[in-house]
Parts: structure tokens; sequence; C-alpha cells
């Protein structure tokens, strides 16, 4: 069975959890035999810009041990082959040239959508 | 001068941005011995409970003490420690309506039961106020 996870909503309690839990799922998921891909739209399309950094959270002496990486996460999905798609409109309409972003990615324009989700027996829109 | 600020939260743990950013509002105005009054609503109640455990990662292959997941009760006791440490008063009341309806009576110590009469108190006394809630 072929699943598409599409991932729309961006930075969900990413610093409570250290990473996004859509993101995390879909690798267990991967690790337990699945057979998925992503598309990432939205404001998850931030995501995939290389270098991200969000360290340094502290709250009264408590120190946040391991600031979330999203970029670092595709990147594990896609290095476990995972196909990530991203809506390539999304990215121009947020100003993130390609040349930011992480390797590996395969841009969809949002008129191809309807024809990516074809090709899935089930599409999840977290 | 010292100012007091009320917090109205919604979002439980673990689901939005929203608490992390009402919690460094909270870290904030601490810091600068100002007053905060939070007043948890609906899924808030469960920031604070004491059952809270921190867990492994088996996608990361991190260990329970390699990973060092945050909860939020320790986060939030934390917050009541830096209030005492500057002089400050940290007031965090549960709706007790909400957390019976959640059964989540079981939280750390610092906050305390209430109702949104007493939100309202806070909001008549308070020099600002700030309503974060779920959407």
């Amino acid at each position: 069975m072929k699943i598409l996870s599409i991932v729309e909503t961006a930075y969900r309690a990413t610093l409570e959890e250290q990473d996004d839990t859509i993101l995390w799922l879909n690798h267990s998921l991967k690790n337990n035999g699945a057979d998925v891909s992503l598309l990432l739209r939205g404001n998850a399309v931030n995501y995939t810009v290389g270098g991200q950094n969000a360290e340094g959270l502290v709250f009264g002496d408590r120190k946040l041990a391991h600031a979330p990486e999203p970029d670092k996460d595709l990147e594990k999905l896609i290095a476990a082959k995972v196909p990530v798609y991203v809506v390539e409109e999304d990215l121009r309409e947020r100003g993130l040239p390609w040349n930011k972003l992480i390797g590996g990615l395969e841009k969809v324009r949002r008129k191809a959508v309807p024809a990516l989700l074809d090709r899935f027996d089930q599409v999840w829109h977290w | 001068m010292t100012k007091t600020l009320t917090i109205a939260i919604m979002d439980p743990p673990y689901e939005t941005a929203a608490t992390t950013t009402a919690l460094r509002i909270v870290d904030t105005a601490l810091r600068q011995g100002n007053n905060v009054t939070v007043f948890a609503y609906e899924g808030a109640v469960n920031l604070t409970m004491r059952a809270q455990q921190p867990h492994a990662n088996p996608v990361k292959g991190t260990s329970v003490e390699e990973e060092q997941h945050p909860t939020t009760k320790d986060w939030i006791a934390s917050l009541f420690d830096l209030a005492r440490k500057n002089g400050a008063k940290l007031d965090w009341i549960n709706c007790g309506l909400c957390v019976d309806e959640r059964g989540a009576g079981d939280w750390i110590e610092g906050p305390r039961r209430g109702s949104p009469k007493d939100f309202y108190e806070a909001a008549l006394k308070s020099d600002g106020i700030l309503v974060i809630p779920a959407k």
C-alpha cells in the first residue's frame, strides 16, 4: 500500500517534542515497513531550509537539551528512501530559493498535486 | 516598577507552539521581577500533570537519558523556581471544571484550582492581559 503523508502545519510543538511529530511518525512507519512518501505544503515547506538552528530555549534554569532539526530529519527520511515532495509555489510565495534548501527534494507544481495524489492508495493530510 | 500580567492559555501539551510561546513570555516577565497569573483553561490543565515522564526516541535511537525529552510540568516547575528567585509571584490557576472532566487533578506543586471568576478577577487587577486560545 502506497501512502502519501501531506504535512501542512509547521513547527507544531516542535520545541516540546524536540522534533516534528508528523515527520517522526512517518519515519517510524517507514522503519516498520510502510511505503510512505511525504508532500510538504503551506508553512511546512520551511522545513526544507537547510541550517536551521532552534537552540537556546530556557525556562528558569531548565534548558532544552536537543533543539528540533526538521531539515536534518528530512535528510534522514530521504536517506531512508522516503520520497519528499515540496510544492513549488509555496516555496516561492515564502521567498525560499532552491539553493537554500536541503538536497534530494522533488519539486511539484500546485496544479500537478492531484495527479500526484492519484499515484497513492491512501493520502493522509496532517 | 513591578507589573502584573495575566495570560489565558488553552492548548494541551505537545500539540502546538502556543504553549512554548506563552511560557517564554512568562519566563521573560518573571526574569524582570514582574508577577504573572496564568489561567490554564481546557486542555492546558494537562500542562502541569505530575505523571508526565520523558521518553526515549526509537526513531533517533536515543535512550531516555540521551534524549532528555522535556516535559511541560518540569518547565512550569522551573518557572515557579524562577519566580521565587526573583521575588516575583507566579499564580498558576488550573480551571477546576476542565480538570474534573479530564481527570487531570494530580499536578505538580505550585498550581491551584480555580474558576473563570479567578481569571476575571486577575484580569481586573492586571496591567496587561494576553489570551492565547486554541486554534
